[in-house]
């Protein structure tokens, strides 16, 4: 019997939970080379920002224990060169695609959801509001409620109506529920976490730090209880709102976690680094675990652990009695 | 594409550790000049991004194997010199962009530093059956370091090794050597694996002799297969603008002339993209 692994993020309906991190498989092209990205729920393009972009200094990325730092500084084409040539990449090939958007002002992220309203093939935005990349270190919209609140506000009056608008946020807050509250009430559809936390490496041969820009995004297994963490405090202050989880995911074990905490979707990232299949294998390794523990719909799973205590193995029970002739 | 190769054979080459495996897919689509990438700790590593390495040789034997040249430098190498026979290896491959062959026989001097050199011997291979002349220039820090030179002495028309401290060959770097060999066999192109230092040393000998040259850059990347953004170097396109470019898939090989040595490591002013709009000019 094979487990009805559908998901909804807000209205729009995806095959399967698994979408690429956003940054982690550029927009798709790399990836098509080894498995039909069909087989994704979605994918999630790199962050696209207005102007082309050459990004930092390298060395870029430094490996750390059970992860890795990276400062890329959101290197890519620009929102013309996207128009022009990756989106209808994608579009005519009928790849769901989440497209991530940067800016470094409320009027960048404004302007990038106002070309993008028209394009073909935007299944939802994400709004990267928390890179901790960006060359102006001041404005990192998501440590702040109200500064998030202003962009998601602004992409969402310009965005169509059917689709969804989804608010990227960094764990490196103190609350990280009051921003995605502040994002929920000013009009975003659904939320991602986390966004690389800031860390730090230095390389004791050269002693100076291993990365050009000094500080980087934390990245791989080394965050995922953050991630779950994250998951877990939102879902549980705000059980409406879909939650894309995103973490240092690599294996279905990883993504079962984050779905038990409440992430109806699961972002692959740093994993694709290592195995370019990771996102096919964890998506199968997710439906044997919930096949394994008897559970017909992805749905029934998603933040599942926050069932009070006594109430263990419901769905197992009605399972069981299901199945009994 | 992915593989999981066996490991064949295990050998130290010098100062350097050879794997043999057995991947039958990588073998068969391999040009000289691609390289693979390996996942290395295990099933439940910590190492979470992948190691690259250029291919050695490659032989139709058991449908098909690579062999792969390293210093155990790491914690990931270290781990892949302590493979043995029967292991298994994740790899990824062939990837990249190999080195363009000449159309025509023609004469091609090879510069190899360090283990930098073993991705030159396929290519000698290829460019012999093509008719070409090949001759060697092969350095190193010291003579344990100059990887393959009996093999380069067997294939090619002459071997140069130059060694810095002198125990072998010629006392200097490569590029001491290197415009001597040019005139000696009237070479019509250069092809070189180098550190980054070296390979710029060996551009400008070749620019001098108004000759082609190739590199075949070593960036550190984590993917190897052009989603990480992270080997990323300054290159001047065809139509006279520097990109930031990545060596994982639109290199590792470029013409010497368009890779911006002196700015490697920085993004230059210019480049598309560069912080401030990439129009500023300095007068």
């Amino acid at each position: 019997m094979s487990v009805d692994m559908r998901t909804f993020l807000a209205h729009v309906e995806l095959a399967n939970p698994i979408t690429t991190a956003a940054g982690c498989a550029s927009s798709g092209r790399e990836l098509a080379q080894f498995f039909d990205l069909h087989r994704l729920g979605a994918l999630t393009t790199r962050s696209i920002t207005m102007a082309p972009r050459a990004g930092r200094p390298t060395p870029r990325m430094a490996e750390t224990p059970s992860g890795m730092l990276n400062a890329v500084g959101l290197q890519g084409p620009g929102i013309d060169a996207f128009l022009e040539r990756e989106l209808p990449w994608l579009a005519q090939r009928g790849i769901r695609t989440i497209v991530s958007i940067g800016g470094g002002t409320v009027a960048e992220y404004s302007e990038l959801a106002r070309r993008l309203a028209d394009a073909p093939g935007v299944t939802a935005l994400e709004v990267n509001l928390s890179c901790p990349n960006m060359e102006d270190r001041g404005r990192v919209f998501a440590r702040e409620g109200s500064a998030a609140a202003e962009v998601i506000a602004s992409v969402r009056s310009i965005m169509r109506y059917d689709v969804p608008v989804v608010a990227k946020l960094a764990p490196d807050v103190a609350d990280i529920v009051s921003v995605a509250r502040a994002c929920v009430d000013s009009g975003a559809d659904a939320l991602s976490m986390i966004n690389n936390p800031l860390g730090m490496a230095i390389d004791t041969e050269a002693l100076r730090p291993s990365l050009a820009a000094v500080t980087g995004g934390l990245s791989g297994p080394a965050i995922l209880p953050l991630a779950v963490r994250c998951v877990w405090q939102v879902h549980a202050a705000l059980p409406g709102v879909p939650l894309i989880g995103i973490g240092g995911v690599m294996s279905g074990r990883d993504a079962f976690q984050l779905v038990l905490a409440g992430a109806c979707v699961v972002g692959v990232g740093t994993a694709l680094f290592h195995d370019p299949y990771a996102c096919l294998r964890v998506e199968r390794e997710l439906e044997d675990l919930l096949r394994a523990r008897g559970f017909q719909r992805l749905a029934d799973a998603v933040g599942l652990a926050h069932r009070p205590p006594g109430s263990a193995h419901r769905h197992l029970l009605v399972d069981s009695e299901e199945s009994t002739p | 594409m992915q593989v999981t190769g066996t490991v064949l054979t295990t050998r130290r080459v010098d100062a350097y550790h050879a794997l043999t495996v057995v991947a039958p897919g990588i073998a068969e689509r391999y040009r000289p000049g691609h390289f693979v990438s390996v996942a290395v700790g295990g099933a439940y590593t910590s190492m979470v991004t992948r190691r690259a390495f250029s291919i050695h040789d490659v032989k139709s034997d058991y449908g098909g194997t690579v062999e792969l040249v390293f210093t155990a430098g790491g914690p990931g190498t270290a781990w892949l010199a302590e493979r043995r026979a029967r292991d298994t290896l994740d790899l990824v491959g062939p990837l990249g962009r190999p080195f363009p062959l000449p159309r025509d026989p023609a004469h091609c001097v090879l510069v190899g530093a360090e283990y930098g050199s073993a991705v030159l011997f396929p290519l000698a291979d290829a460019l012999l059956a093509r008719g070409c002349r090949v001759d060697f220039v092969l350095g190193a820090a010291g003579a344990e370091r100059v990887f393959g030179a009996m093999r380069a002495r067997r294939l090619a028309e002459t071997t140069t090794l130059t060694t810095e401290d002198g125990s072998l060959g010629v006392r200097g770097k490569v590029t001491d050597a290197l415009p001597a060999v040019i005139a000696d066999t009237r070479a019509d192109v250069v092809y070189a694996c180098a550190p980054m230092e070296t390979l710029r040393a060996v551009t400008a000998v070749a620019m001098e002799f108004d000759i082609p040259v190739q590199v075949a850059v070593e960036e550190s990347m984590a993917c190897g297969i052009g989603v990480c953004m992270t080997c990323v170097l300054p290159i001047i396109g065809d139509d006279g603008v520097t990109r930031m470019v990545r060596a994982c898939v639109e290199g590792s090989v470029f013409r010497g002339e368009q890779v911006r040595f002196e700015d490697v490591g920085t993004i230059p002013f210019d480049a598309l993209g560069a912080p401030g709009g990439g129009v500023r000019h300095v007068s």
